[in-house]
């Protein structure tokens, strides 16, 4: 079976207050040999795919350089090949590179389109850059774009919240991620933690999200993920229904013969290593947990012989987070928000 | 007539201080000046053994060794240091080695002066006419005040204080003194080493090997290997395997143990039942005709539910229970259910301190997570059908309709403290219904407070909240004074609409308003918000006197997973599914055990 390939590219110009992805600043030649390590990587673990996700950092810093990665690899036909993007770094003829190199989804990190929650963010671009371009990749001849949102970020509020919606649904993009803001402890919103909203107002926010963009025609199919009909992230959805994907980079992560193992967070031991080392996360992840907890994230659920072991747990959810279609259960969008809580209460019975 | 000469090179005594007036360090001198212990295997505080006894800084169970010293007269003497508990919990086994003693060294704070717990086994010590041999510790500290301290003892105790050593144990100043001074002053022991045997338990231990050791001051007569004997109060008879001495270090076996002497007995005895401390083992074949005096049984005074966290480890907790109870005859316990925790024990305590330690070792040496329910004390309950009930457990409290009259026990109480902090004590004493009986000045600046107090409004935390309204200056004091009539209610605690039985207590009808509002509180705090609203109801027969909500929790989720790192997400899944595992689930509401603990102390203090 065809796995999905996700190649880290850890460069940043700056570094963005919330993010902990590990990013360096790169420079000419540290991309290259960053690139040839790349290619001996993928060149020594082979494998078919049928996915690619260029991640970050910011992989469109190395766009002169994606087309000889891809090259390397043994990309099925019709594979969804996704670059993450930048709006500053979003030049034209940038675009056309990556086109030409066969990238054929575009996904932008918009985060905001209020310019006091942008710079908060620690963003370098802001609102009108983020409109030209998502404009520019349909000019270029994207017609996957996808685009970032934060909720709960400093300075947001309900209203200016609905006016980053709406701008979002007037944009020609076919998927939009929103996830909520996460203090991470290794960053400088961190070490010096910012006035957000609430644990109520985020739920608030959350959720009128996730029916702002129903309205505009983007289904919720998992927890932070929307997407107009067949344009789902079908890398992401690798993750989600535990298929196999290979990760390449310092900080990656991949689940390939049933181990889950990820990389480094080191440049240069990446670089210099003839093939990348792995750090074993789980020798023998279990399966049914994983299943239950990685279905539940997304729309679709999981199936019945899944959820029979828990039916008596079950009772203890209140109704309105959870529904039972065609034999399949799954979360509401108030039950997303609970996820955590829910999840791990049906598996504690276990 | 019998050889007594050997008594005269005997002397035994104990020593009393306040917690941290420097009681170990100074024992830990005086085995180094006696070289008893070798250098090498001396270890801080060498007579506290446990763990718990280090940390604290507290005595729990009484401890003795015996000493050799060549005095500067050039006569070699034998000194039995006879270690007492330092809490009031422990009042009666403080008294039953002050027994065995004939003198008592009495150890004051140079800068601090003396503490309630001093002047209460102090005067134990003068009932039971030890000579006190006031000794001034702490000399080296800048604040020291070694003459206003002595003039305090004549003052306060009564006793002559000029001449008392003026030492440093810390630093090792002026030791010497005090071994001459324990010549000098102790008496020596007497007693007819043919008479009848009588001696006197005043502790014991369980060796998995030698069963019950006995440790015992021989009064009258003489005991050795072979011999029959009876302890007069429980009537258990036994065969003496071995007798001997305490070394610092080790058991001496010896040939006999005569009168005016300390040591120990082995009688390959199976329960510590039998050997309780106060009561006086005497020979079979020639018993004394009497026992010593002032035998009495020590009843627990607290009472408290303990439960598995988990509930499979109930054999486990049953096993560290009764494992507890071979070397704590005050331990009680019996097997009890609850709906809300399941199978557990209703455990009977001396004291709250008593409780702390078996919940800390149950919990440390055994390795149980452990839950807790309030401590309850002794009510005596008068029916009207005419018969008397004792109520342990508050889940058992009768129908309020079948209620005659309600008593329950009172403590006399002495608070000591600076005078500057009369005020904060009488507020709290009376907050706590206490009786305000007398106050005396002990010096111009430090007074006496006797009240009389319920004994269930000074289980909780009354210690912890005398000290933070006096800034740690008071100690206290109390001996049970018997049952009163009082207005009692049983509190309950609902959680959704169930009582949760294991949260239910006992309550003067005066205080459950404010004790129900701050309970409802409490768990609003440390109950965390749960997938749906929960309100929290106190209620009296049936009557809600109190209410809180807590509100549904309405986020709980990992938004992105980092490019598909899926380990850290279910790392932190593993972790709230073990969290769920720590919790009680009451029906739907799932509960913390620190919620148990945070209703044990309500005062915002």
């Amino acid at each position: 079976m065809n796995k999905g390939l996700y190649i880290h590219i850890p460069f940043c110009r700056k570094k963005c207050a919330y993010c902990d992805f590990y990013s360096v600043h790169h420079s000419k030649e540290l991309a290259e040999r960053y690139t040839e390590a790349v290619i001996r990587n993928i060149n020594a673990y082979g494998g078919k795919f049928d996915t690619v996700y260029f991640g970050g950092g910011t992989p469109i810093l190395l766009a002169e350089h994606i087309g000889r990665m891809l090259k390397a690899a043994d990309i099925a036909k019709g594979a969804e090949i996704t670059a993450e993007a930048n709006p500053c770094e979003m030049e034209p003829h940038t675009l056309e590179t990556l086109l030409k190199a066969g990238v054929n989804r575009i996904s932008v990190g918009v985060q905001s389109f209020c310019d006091k929650e942008l710079s908060a963010l620690g963003r370098r671009h802001d609102s009108n850059t983020a409109r030209r371009a998502i404009l520019a990749a349909k000019a270029s001849g994207f017609d996957n774009i996808s685009a970032d949102l934060m909720l709960a970020v400093p300075h947001q509020t309900r209203d200016s919240l609905a006016r980053t919606l709406d701008a979002m649904c007037g944009l020609p993009v076919s998927h939009i991620s929103a996830y909520m803001l996460k203090i991470e402890p290794d960053t400088p919103f961190g070490r010096n933690p910012p006035e957000v909203p609430d644990e109520d107002s985020t739920a608030d926010m959350y959720l009128q999200t996730v029916e702002a963009l129903a309205q505009n025609g983007f289904a919720q199919y998992e927890i932070s993920n929307f997407a107009k009909k067949g344009c789902e992230c079908a890398h992401n959805l690798k993750y989600w229904r535990r298929e196999e994907y290979l990760g390449i980079g310092p900080a990656a992560h991949s689940f390939c013969d049933g181990r889950r193992f990820a990389v480094a967070r080191d440049v240069g031991d990446f670089i210099n290593s003839p093939v990348q080392k792995e750090l074993l996360t789980d020798e023998a992840p279990d399966e049914y947990e994983e299943r239950v907890m990685l279905g539940l994230r997304l729309s679709e659920g999981i199936e019945e012989s899944l959820w029979k072991p828990f039916e008596t747990s079950l009772r203890r959810v209140p109704k309105n987070y959870y529904r039972i279609e065609n034999g399949r259960l799954s979360l509401t969008a108030e039950g997303f928000l609970l996820s955590n809580e829910i999840i791990s209460l049906l598996l504690a019975d276990q | 007539m019998a050889d007594t000469s050997y008594l005269s090179k005997i002397r035994n005594f104990s020593i009393i201080a306040h917690i941290d007036h420097g009681k170990s360090t100074l024992a830990d001198r005086i085995l180094e000046q006696t070289e008893t212990v070798a250098k090498r295997d001396m270890e801080e505080q060498l007579l506290d053994n446990m763990d718990i006894e280090r940390e604290r800084g507290i005595t729990i169970k009484a401890r003795a060794v015996r000493l050799k010293y060549h005095a500067d007269n050039g006569e070699d003497y034998i000194f039995n240091l006879i270690d007492t508990p330092g809490h009031v919990d422990f009042n009666y086994e403080v008294s039953r080695s002050l027994v065995a003693c004939e003198g008592a060294l009495l150890i004051v704070d140079a800068s601090q002066g003396i503490e309630a717990q001093t002047l209460a086994n102090t005067y134990l010590a003068v009932e039971n006419d030890l000579e006190v041999v006031p000794i001034v510790n702490k000399i080296d500290l800048p604040s020291a005040r070694p003459e206003v301290v002595k003039e305090e003892i004549e003052n306060v105790i009564g006793i002559e204080a000029m001449d008392a050593p003026e030492i440093s144990a810390k630093m090792g100043i002026n030791i010497h003194a005090v071994m001459e001074r324990i010549v000098e002053a102790v008496p020596a022991p007497a007693g007819d080493p043919e008479a009848p045997l009588k001696a006197l338990i005043f502790d014991s231990y369980y060796d998995s090997y030698k069963g019950v050791i006995v440790y015992i001051r021989v009064k009258e007569g003489s005991v050795k290997a072979g011999d029959r004997i009876r302890m007069m109060a429980s009537g258990a008879e036994f065969t003496v395997v071995e007798v001997g001495y305490m070394g610092a270090t080790d058991m001496v076996p010896c040939a006999e143990l005569k009168a005016g002497e300390v040591g120990y007995i082995a009688a390959s005895i199976k329960s510590i039942g039998d050997t309780k401390v106060g009561d006086t083992v005497t020979s079979v074949d020639r018993p004394a005709a009497e026992p010593l005096a002032g035998y009495r049984e020590v009843n627990p005074m607290v009472f408290s539910g303990i439960y598995p966290a988990d509930g499979a480890k109930y054999v486990d907790l049953r096993e560290a229970l009764e494992k507890l109870q071979l070397n704590d005859a005050s331990l009680t316990f019996e097997p009890e259910t609850s709906i809300a925790l399941g199978f557990g024990f209703r455990c009977g305590f001396l004291g709250l301190l008593h409780m702390e330690i078996i919940q800390e070792r149950i919990e440390r040496e055994y390795n149980l997570d452990i839950i807790t329910t309030a401590p309850s004390v002794v009510y005596k309950i008068e029916l009207t059908d005419g018969t008397t009930v004792m109520i342990d457990n508050p889940t058992n409290y009768p129908d309020p309709g079948t209620i005659a009259q309600a008593y329950e026990p009172m403590v006399n109480a002495h608070v000591y403290a600076p005078s500057d902090y009369v005020g904060n004590i009488m507020e709290l004493c009376q907050n706590r219904r206490g009786v305000f009986r007398d106050m005396k000045y002990i010096d111009e600046t430090r007074v006496d407070l006797h009240y009389e107090l319920p004994l269930n409004e000074i289980v909780y935390d009354f210690f912890d909240v005398l000290k933070s309204r006096t800034r740690g200056y008071a100690s206290y004091d109390y001996e049970m004074m018997g049952f009163a009539p009082s207005k009692l209610v049983k509190l309950d605690i609902l959680l959704n609409g169930d009582i949760i039985d294991a949260l239910s207590f006992i309550v003067h009808s005066d205080k459950a308003y404010e004790r129900a509002r701050k309970m409802a509180e409490k768990l609003k705090i440390h109950i965390p918000r749960q997938l749906f609203e929960i309100p929290i109801q106190a209620a009296v027969g049936g009557k809600i006197i109190a209410r809180e909500t807590i509100k549904a929790m309405r986020k709980d989720v990992l938004a992105k997973c980092y490019g598909g790192d899926i380990t850290r997400k279910k790392k932190l899944l593993e972790k709230q599914k073990e969290g769920k595992k720590r919790m009680r689930a009451f029906g739907t509401v799932e509960v913390p055990q620190e919620a148990f603990m945070s209703v044990l102390k309500l005062e915002d203090e």
